[in-house]
């Protein structure tokens, strides 16, 4: 998910503009994401705002306090790394006065509860989940605390002002007296919730702002973590399958349908939308019997939708983005930068690329489906937005959402693969083959399946033109942003608007240069695109930070040096970028000789992701016609925080994910296919290329922004603007392996 | 065919080419045992086969006929692996944690066929892809457990 404006949202999936009220035209989004691909008619159901529910408020819908006084919280977002159970377990414990540690989280099923994003949408991502329901969290909590008090009250017949909390208990000084929370729990979740509640003055928090451990560490160490895949309901069968080489294909005749047939533990073989399927007693058994398949595939039909070309390739695209002409829409727009750009003394441009890329999350796409007597289904599945999905099986099956239940595991990873995309979830072949064989059904996409019908970062390109002044300070900007954004591929886009996605990183950088024009020129992908953690800035941090290297090189400064200039009315900005200077040491940019010998440079990049600030430097040297990466110090300012230890583990991930795509990640396209199908082909980031993490954060007290993408947009610049030092050439495309780097002069 | 897993003799019906990986989770239901890959690529499947840290998603179940299969259900079983399992925590380590069963185990064996690991041990013996980047803890992990061996 990207820095998501609502106003980016009022357009439904069909195009037409409407004019709805704000909870309409996020209950109309919320339609064109899940309905835009398959029934847009049933979108009106998907309209019917839940009646005066107002979302975070109702305490028992989120908390069950147990007799033993252990807490279980509903949580309205998924864990699937980023520690946002812990951090809720912080921020609710905090106010409702109870260890975090006393409490297990799971996810809240589908409900008008938990539509906290946005106002009105239920998302986990954009990373949102700690700064959307920050305080609407803290007050639950405090509404929890006020009922526990009120109980206790009545328990005692004392007055309500005597009373006090400590953890887990209500205290009656006068008296001496204390009842545990779990003893008065039942009463308490009876009161209505009360009109106030005091919050906890910041100075007094325990839990809050504390390296508080994780809840989930122990059982995910131990195997005792249950993730979708590994779920089991009782007369459960599975299924493996093959999809078509490519999307709109339809599978045609099976030629050796009995022999697989008899295979052993095979129950039975079906052909599906794309694809063909297995049902087995184990999923080994499904998954030999599938790939034993001799499945004819059928060219699409001519009307039909969503066809991958049979001669799309990456770098037939990635040629159409270069080659295809602006003017586009207008992004960001300051000053003349047309007229600046032509006056300018000196001027430069550049094209830059970066490629489609794999969520790669370790666990596979699962997905398990069961039909029950009455008719309604349950749904097991990693998901990032419990209602979407239920409003689109809803009408996908001709049921009601009240007749489908969406069960919400631990996420094995996510960075973002687990919204709905068309056909890139197994969920519709686990419903269509539980209702075939009239049996629960849990259907396991292997890691090649997964390669071939991932949702990936989107390829895109950027043109750049800057005109330096006399002194070789940059005064006029024009960008252009050229290819399609997932937001507005999955929410709509309005026709005169650019796609937030498709220009964030590269349009409202804070740095002053006085004349500056960002445009989107839209090319849409025939690929299936997604969101990827951090979205556009996970490749236009990277287009924009290297290209200001080139500005300043062409100029005459040091790139750090001419950051610091222009960003000297930027208070937030520069003292983050002097905080990631000292924390590296200060400044060097190199070329200079390390102790152990080899010749080093070092890079800096400035990112804005999802409301925080980010300034990261890199220390590169070369080796073998590679880049190796030795240290990474980031300097992070997300306004406030819950959880520094959490923050600096997700800094260090978001680092590894940012340099993995920078050194490594590609996915190619050949013939309408991606090439590779496994990690073998498609290596992600191995431990012996993790760098040394150093991590700084500062709470400038700005509005709350988030934590799990910020870290990973300004690695890839800070390494590339290190390893061009020691290059001297400039690198305008990714990933790095693509590329036989040797030092200048050798 | 017999295998002895966990320290418990069990009886194989799966076909002798099924990987180890799908033994263990779908005929015995040990599914801390992850699938990944399924092509010894990230290791999130390892195991212990008498001792030695496997891949059980590309071991065919016939080839360990036999032999004395650990997997991370019975980690804390262990002397070693409780150790490493402390450190995992005192380190905060996992993050989605769905790679972090094979981790634990490479861990393991390691620790149990080299004590007190240098760093280049360490980096041989610690080759399992984490997607969530979780490296450096997975190393302080290791040299925390081995500092307390």
């Amino acid at each position: 998910m990207n820095d998501l404006d609502p106003k980016a949202f009022d357009l439904p999936a069909t195009g037409a503009p409407v004019n709805l009220s704000r909870r309409g035209f996020l209950g109309a989004s919320l339609g064109a994401l899940v309905l835009g691909v398959s029934l847009p008619a049933k979108v009106s159901r998907a309209q019917e705002a839940p009646a005066k529910i107002i979302p975070g408020t109702r305490v028992p819908a989120f908390l069950e306090i147990n007799p033993d006084g252990s807490v279980l919280f509903r949580c309205p977002f998924m864990e699937g790394g980023q520690g946002v159970h812990t951090a809720f377990a912080q921020i609710i414990g905090e106010e409702l006065d109870v260890d975090p540690a006393r409490f297990k989280v799971e996810a809240a099923p589908p409900g008008p509860d938990y539509l906290l994003v946005m106002g009105g949408m239920r998302i986990t991502g954009g990373s949102f989940s700690v700064r959307s329901s920050y305080q609407t969290m803290r007050k639950l909590g405090a509404s929890g605390r006020m009922m526990l008090l009120q109980a206790a009250a009545k328990k005692l017949d004392a007055p309500l002002e005597e009373l006090t909390t400590e953890p887990g208990e209500v205290v009656h000084a006068a008296s001496g007296r204390r009842v545990p929370y779990g003893e008065i729990a039942a009463e308490a979740a009876a009161l209505p919730i009360p009109e106030e509640a005091p919050l906890r003055d910041a100075s007094d928090f325990r839990w809050i702002g504390k390296p508080v451990a994780r809840l989930d560490a122990h059982d995910k160490s131990t195997g005792k973590a249950v993730y979708g895949i590994d779920l089991k309901v009782e007369n459960m069968l599975q299924a493996a399958v093959v999809h078509a080489p490519r999307r709109g294909q339809e599978p045609g005749e099976i030629a050796n349908r009995k022999e697989v047939e008899a295979m052993p533990g095979v129950v039975s073989v079906h052909a599906l939308p794309g694809a063909v399927a297995v049902v087995a007693d184990r999923w080994w058994r499904a998954r030999r019997a599938v790939e034993s398949l001799e499945v004819s595939w059928k060219e699409p039909e001519a009307e039909a939708k969503n066809v991958m070309p049979a001669d799309f390739s990456s770098e037939g695209f990635k040629q159409q983005l270069i080659a295809t002409p602006g003017p586009g829409l207008v992004a960001e727009n300051h000053g003349e930068a047309a007229t600046a750009l032509e006056k300018a003394p000196k001027k430069l441009e550049a094209v830059y690329d970066a490629p489609f890329l794999a969520h790669g999350q370790l666990e596979p796409p699962s997905a398990l489906a069961r039909w029950n007597e009455d008719g309604t289904l349950d749904l097991w599945t990693p998901n990032q937005a419990p209602e979407m999905y239920q409003a689109s099986v809803a009408a996908e099956n001709g049921l009601k959402p009240e007749q489908v239940r969406i069960h919400s595991p631990l996420l094995g990873g996510f960075f973002g693969r687990h919204f709905l995309y068309h056909g890139a979830s197994p969920y519709p072949q686990a419903i269509a083959l539980a209702k075939a064989t009239g049996r629960p059904v849990k259907v396991i996409w292997t890691r090649e399946e997964e390669f071939l019908r991932d949702a990936f970062r989107p390829l895109a390109v950027a043109r750049f033109r800057a005109g330096l002044d006399a002194e070789g300070l940059p005064e006029a900007f024009f960008a252009e942003a050229v290819g399609e954004g997932p937001t507005g591929r999955w929410f709509g886009r309005k026709p005169e608007d650019p796609d937030p996605s498709a220009v964030e990183g590269i349009a409202d950088k804070p740095y002053a240069i006085a004349n500056r024009r960002v445009e989107h020129v839209v090319v849409p992908s025939p690929a299936m695109i997604g969101w990827w953690r951090s979205v556009g800035h996970s490749m236009n941090d990277f287009f924009y930070e290297a290209f200001f290297d080139e500005m300043a090189e062409a100029g005459g400064h040091d790139p750090y040096e001419l950051r610091l200039k222009l960003l000297a009315g930027m208070p937030r900005h520069k003292a983050l970028l002097e905080a990631v200077g000292e924390l590296s040491g200060g400044w060097r940019r190199g070329p200079f000789t390390a102790e152990d010998g080899t010749r080093r440079a070092r890079g800096v990049a400035m990112a804005s992701p999802f409301n925080s600030e980010v300034a990261t430097i890199a220390e590169v040297s070369l080796l073998d016609g590679e880049a190796v990466v030795h240290d990474v110090w980031v300097a992070i300012d997300p306004g406030s925080i819950v959880n520094p230890a959490i923050i600096e583990a997700q800094v260090n991930s978001a680092v590894a994910l940012g340099l993995s795509s920078a050194l490594l990640e590609e996915v190619v396209y050949t013939d309408g296919e991606p090439e590779a199908r496994n990690f073998d082909a498609y290596p992600i980031l191995p431990p012996e290329k993790m760098p040394r993490v150093h991590v700084r954060i500062l709470e400038s007290g700005a509005p709350m922004g988030g934590i799990g993408e910020p870290g990973l947009p300004g690695v890839p610049p800070a390494v590339v603007n290190a390893v061009s030092v020691l290059t001297g050439e400039r690198i305008r495309s990714l990933p790095l392996s693509k590329l036989d780097l040797t030092p200048s002069g050798a | 065919m017999e295998l002895t897993i966990n320290g418990q003799t069990r009886q194989i019906d799966s076909e002798p080419d099924t990987p180890l990986l799908w033994v263990l989770r779908d005929e015995i239901g040990l599914t801390g045992v992850k699938y990944g890959c399924g092509v010894a690529q990230c290791g999130a499947c390892t195991v212990l086969v008498d001792g030695v840290a496997t891949r059980s998603c590309v071991t065919p179940v016939e080839s360990v006929e036999g032999a004395s299969v650990a997997t991370i259900e019975a980690v804390e079983e262990d002397e070693v692996g409780r150790r490493v399992v402390a450190a995992w925590v005192a380190e905060q380590t996992p993050q989605c944690g769905y790679c972090q069963s094979g981790q634990v185990m490479a861990a393991t064996a390691l620790l149990k066929e080299t004590p007190k690991p240098n760093d280049e041990e360490i980096a041989a013996a610690m080759t399992n892809l984490c997607r969530c980047g979780t490296y450096n803890a997975i190393a302080a992990a290791v040299r925390r457990a081995a500092a307390q061996g």
